[in-house]
């Protein structure tokens, strides 16, 4: 039993370290905006997740009971993750692009980030 | 076996961390700024974690809760102050 925490610690460990690493390595590599938003909020959040999952398991199997906590951080950032996400992609948008870059919204005439008055329109 | 994979995750978290140092400082865009500081305090959480598993106390879990909120709240300030001119109207 204390060798199969120990198999299942190390291989969350090495995921989580090569999922961090190819989070950021995107980050350099990818030469879009806005698909270098993709690399560190999806890869990197699973990184941290499976350092937390690494976490749990070693309180279980050489502390005196399982911890739980870890989960609260995880949770945090699956939530948070999206939101980051989003601003990022507004903030592009209200820097980078204009009213004709952007694809039409439909009904509602302009997208919120860029439907200004017309007197402070970019 | 767990210290010396604890020690690669260390290598990786700490190499992502100075990509991420990287970007921060030489990156053309500010959202682009925005997101490697993010990415940043995501990798910090998980150093810190790291360490929590490397030392076999669960001392730091409180530390990089603390830190994964003020991560959320500074990237959404700094994104708000671009997109707004303020950040509490």
């Amino acid at each position: 039993m204390e060798q199969f925490f120990e198999l299942l610690i190390t291989a969350f460990l090495i995921m989580a370290g090569l999922f961090g690493l190819v989070g950021s390595f995107g980050l350099l590599k990818l030469n879009d905006a806005m698909s270098r938003l993709h690399a560190p909020t999806k890869a990197t959040t699973l990184g941290v997740g499976g350092v937390l999952l690494a976490s749990m398991a070693n309180a279980y199997a050489n502390g005196p009971y399982l911890s739980v906590h870890e989960l609260m951080i995880t949770l945090f950032l699956l939530l948070t993750a999206p939101i980051t996400a989003n601003f990022i992609a507004k903030v592009h948008i209200h820097q980078r692009e204009s009213r004709n870059s952007l694809p039409t919204a439909g009904e509602d005439g302009a997208w919120a980030t860029k439907n200004l008055p017309d007197t402070d329109e970019g | 076996m767990i210290l010396y994979a604890a020690i690669f995750a260390f290598g990786c978290f700490a190499l992502a961390i100075l990509m991420n140092l990287w970007k921060v400082l030489f990156a053309d865009a500010i959202a682009d700024r925005i997101l490697a500081l993010d990415t940043m305090f995501i990798n910090a959480i998980a150093l810190m974690v790291l360490y929590g598993i490397a030392l076999g106390t669960g001392i730091y879990f409180e530390a990089a809760m603390i830190v994964a909120m003020l991560g959320f709240v500074s990237t959404v300030a700094y994104a708000r102050f671009i997109l707004r001119g303020n950040i509490i109207e």
